[in-house]
């Protein structure tokens, strides 16, 4: 983890100071901080608006069909930032599907383009955070307040929200964290931020060194968040104290407030779920998408070819790694943790910029390999493989390897015949895990893939970028379908572990 | 005049099953502390949580100060609340929980009275803490405080000494009972456990299946418990039935002397202290002594307990229990004369 950073200063450090700092202080550096900073905090902004309500009405109140909604909700998890893009690019222009029925409305693009794409994509990190709040809050607190005289309302200003704030601002660090990494979203729809800017001086204006000063920059501004995460909720604590049973759930009565509440959800769904369908069925049903099949299947196999080694090497990274930090709780062992969760902050966009620079001047031959690509994978997911594991492992008693070594094992056979076994279950989920996000993901496939190597991800960018939205639509169908099979082991696992390491 | 009278109080919450309080009916006389006892399930919470406000009876009254409080929202009634697991807002230091239910006292006023009512409860050095850096005992004597705070008209306490462990729970008990009396607070206290009653309520009401079955001084419900599920769960019972004539009546046990007179069938209840053993004569035959006063058992076993023992004695296939204090030892396989040492109750 540290090495693709290293480079990444390394290369950035090749200009003298004064050639950095005069490069940092363009007036482009500031338009793109303001314009990353805004993005960011609009989506968060967004993101709370939509998923603070949302959660109320799906935990607190009688809206009918909850759990549908909260399934819904969860939904677009397993639709990237870039086929929201697709969606709502499509959606506009003379060939637009809005223009099909007759409306006739500009592509979104820039600031507004990438907040609304990235929300309808991030929001549910903030929506399972605050769900999962709202759930464990005790009712006797709310009660307690009433007793002593705080009528409803000022019991929800009082005790209901302030106990929500730690759940908000986990949730909001992640979508932080996407907000600022994201490539796809903001690259489609041209907004100058800094991702989008260090691909283009890489890529088009091949200035290297202010690509990686750009790049570190905006590692800062991902580590930032965590520093104040940690601050923000070092001292307080919002679990319940006491250790009795904890009361059912009040259940508010939405009585007149009901069809606002119900237009409310109504419209969130309909465009973080019902868009993207509805585009990618349109576009497949314009231009059919059966042509594509033999390069859709190719694609795929070429995805597959680099998320399942990177899975694999993830899971094997990572059970040395939770093994140490359950069994041996140390200051090294929480290093060692701590680096990866690094590796899962970091934007991909610097981390792949960062394996290129490494790979170009130590290990020239791995240069646009499969392999570079699958160990960037396995970096950048380590973190979400360790969680599956680390909970898995939490639940084995280290008697079972004392009983191991009692009964005449070495240390290691002991771990493999004692331990493995019962990890087996993590170990598949963090398989699993690993593998469903790589296929999704796009800047380091877009930066390290070998020359002609196309991944579905690619596909759907290179094409939407060029506003070839009907060529497009298969293999963005390919990708959500694909993940959407596996949105329930992502709620469990990813987003969580964020929490965990600040 | 009644602080608080109870009439009539019905719940159910659902049409199909049986009501979780049926006509429940009590009265509170002002810095009375009562007591509703019973097992889980029995009402006892719903009862409360109809007193507070949080739900709603589908029938009886609830009058405070002669004034029905039925229809007001909990915030209005002016009655504190101490839960089971105390509900300290765990983002507030001891001091901001006591200063939340002060927004109705004047602001230059709240810090002073906060600070009075900590001190009151014994936490002053624990003032800046925050509620999980105290111990049980100490958390659960801040939300006695915080409700006191809003000055309640009534206290209602479910539980309160539940999760405390059984060490602290005596003193704890002691302490709380002198500080509400000194508060002069009404109180209504609801427990499972009938040794809390008994001791720290001054009328006890037990509770079953949704009916208060009798309501009385700790000694009398005890003593003279009206129904033989008040006689078992607030306490160890030996029942019995036999056939009442005037002052004493018939029973397995021989003739027993009753608290009550009473004729034709009836359900005794003895409690297993008011039973002694006396050692037999090596050939007194089996069966009642001619007098019918006393009967021959054999000790089946022997709980030894420090203070005290207890014994289980069969007699004609039935056991009985014996509490006896230490000077009465015998063996198990013992054969022992049974006799009561106070009049049975009439159930």
């Amino acid at each position: 983890m540290v090495v693709p950073l290293g480079y990444l200063i390394v290369r950035a450090a090749e200009a003298d100071a004064a050639t950095l700092v005069e490069m940092l202080w363009r007036r482009r550096t500031w338009v793109l901080l303001r314009n990353t900073l805004g993005l960011t905090g609009g989506v968060v902004a967004l993101s709370a608006l939509v998923a603070l309500p949302l959660a109320w009405l799906t935990v607190r109140t009688d809206l009918p069909a909850r759990r549908l909604v909260t399934l819904l909700a969860v939904t677009p998890l397993a639709i990237p930032g870039y086929v929201m893009a697709h969606a709502l690019l499509g959606l506009g222009g003379t060939n637009g599907m809005a223009a099909a029925v007759g409306i006739t409305m500009q592509r979104p693009s820039g600031f507004w383009g990438a907040t609304i794409a990235l929300t309808l994509y991030a929001y549910p990190y903030v929506f399972l955070n605050v769900r999962a709040s709202l759930l464990t809050l005790d009712p006797g607190l709310e009660e307690s307040a009433r007793s002593l005289g705080y009528s409803p309302r000022s019991v929800f200003a009082r005790v209901v929200l302030p106990m929500l704030v730690p759940g908000l601002i986990a949730g909001s660090l992640i979508v932080a964290l996407y907000a600022l990494g994201d490539f796809g979203a903001v690259a489609l729809m041209r907004f100058e931020v800094f991702s989008f800017a260090i691909y283009t001086q890489y890529a088009g204006a091949f200035d290297r060194v202010y690509a990686s000063a750009l790049a570190l920059v905006l590692v800062l501004l991902a580590v930032g968040p965590l520093i104040l995460e940690t601050r923000l909720l070092g001292s307080v604590r919002f679990a319940r104290t006491g250790s009795g049973v904890a009361r059912r759930q009040r259940v508010t009565r939405l009585a007149a407030m009901k069809p606002v509440a119900i237009l409310f959800v109504a419209v969130v769904i309909a465009a973080s779920v019902g868009l993207p369908t509805v585009s990618l069925l349109y576009w497949m049903g314009l231009r059919s998408p059966w042509g594509e099949l033999p390069r859709l299947i190719a694609y795929f196999g070429n995805s597959v070819a680099a998320s399942a080694p990177a899975a694999l090497l993830a899971v094997v990274a990572a059970i040395p790694l939770a093994y140490l930090r359950v069994r041996y709780p140390g200051k090294r062992s929480i290093l060692a943790e701590r680096t990866a969760y690094l590796g899962y902050a970091i934007p991909p966009l610097a981390l792949a910029l960062g394996m290129v620079f490494f790979s170009l001047r130590v290990v020239p031959f791995l240069y646009q390999t499969l392999a570079l690509l699958v160990v960037a994978y396995a970096m950048n997911f380590l973190a979400l493989a360790l969680g599956p594991i680390r909970s898995q492992l939490l639940l084995a008693p280290r008697r079972l390897e004392e009983a191991a070594r009692s009964l005449g094992r070495s240390p290691i056979a002991a771990f493999v015949t004692a331990i493995l076994p019962v990890l087996q279950r993590g170990i598949l989920a963090s398989l699993t895990l690993v593998f469903v996000m790589a296929m999704k993901e796009l800047p380091i496939a877009f930066l390290l893939a070998p020359t002609g190597f196309t991944t579905l991800s690619v596909a759907v960018f290179s094409r939407t970028s060029e506003a070839m939205f009907a060529e497009a639509a298969p293999y963005a169908a390919a990708i959500v379908v694909f993940s959407a099979l596996f949105v329930g082991l992502m709620l469990r696992y990813e987003g969580q572990e964020i929490n965990e390491a600040s | 005049m009644r602080h608080l009278e109870v009439r009539g109080l019905t719940k159910r919450f659902a049409a199909d099953s049986p009501p979780a309080v049926d006509d429940a009916a009590f009265t509170l006389d002002p810095s009375e502390i009562l007591g509703i006892v019973g097992p889980s399930g029995c009402g006892k919470t719903t009862t409360l949580r109809m007193i507070a406000g949080f739900e709603r009876p589908d029938s009886g009254e609830i009058l405070l100060d002669d004034r029905s409080i039925v229809d007001l929202p909990p915030e209005k009634r002016r009655i504190g609340l101490v839960f089971q697991d105390y509900a300290l807002f765990p983002n507030r230091s001891v001091l901001r929980n006591v200063l939340f239910a002060l927004h109705r006292t004047p602001r230059h006023d709240r810090l002073s009275r906060a600070d009075e009512l900590i001190a009151m409860v014994g936490l002053s050095r624990e003032r800046d803490r925050m509620p999980q850096e105290l111990s049980g005992g100490q958390q659960q004597r801040v939300a006695l405080a915080r409700a006191l705070a809003a000055e309640p008209q009534l206290l209602l306490l479910d539980e309160p000494f539940s999760n405390l462990d059984a060490a602290l729970r005596d003193s704890t008990r002691r302490d709380i009972r002198a500080l509400l009396k000194r508060a002069r607070v009404s109180t209504i206290l609801v427990t499972h456990d009938q040794d809390e009653a008994l001791s720290f309520c001054d009328t006890v009401a037990v509770m079953h299946d949704g009916r208060i079955e009798q309501t009385g001084s700790p000694e009398s419900v005890y003593l003279q418990p009206r129904t033989s599920f008040v006689a078992q769960f607030l306490g160890r019972a030996n029942l019995l039935s036999g056939r009442a004539t005037g002052d004493a009546a018939d029973t397995d046990l021989g003739r027993i002397a009753i608290a009550t007179p009473a004729t034709g069938d009836v359900t005794l209840s003895l409690r297993p202290e008011h039973l002694t053993l006396r050692a037999v004569d090596g050939d007194a035959p089996d069966g009642c002594t001619e007098e019918q006063l006393a009967c021959v058992g054999e000790i089946v076993s022997r709980e030894f307990r420090g203070h005290d023992i207890t014994y289980r004695v069969r007699f004609r296939e039935t056991d009985f229990l014996v509490h006896t204090d230490y000077s009465i030892d015998h063996a198990p396989g013992t054969r022992v004369y049974l006799i009561p040492r106070r009049p049975a109750v009439v159930l």
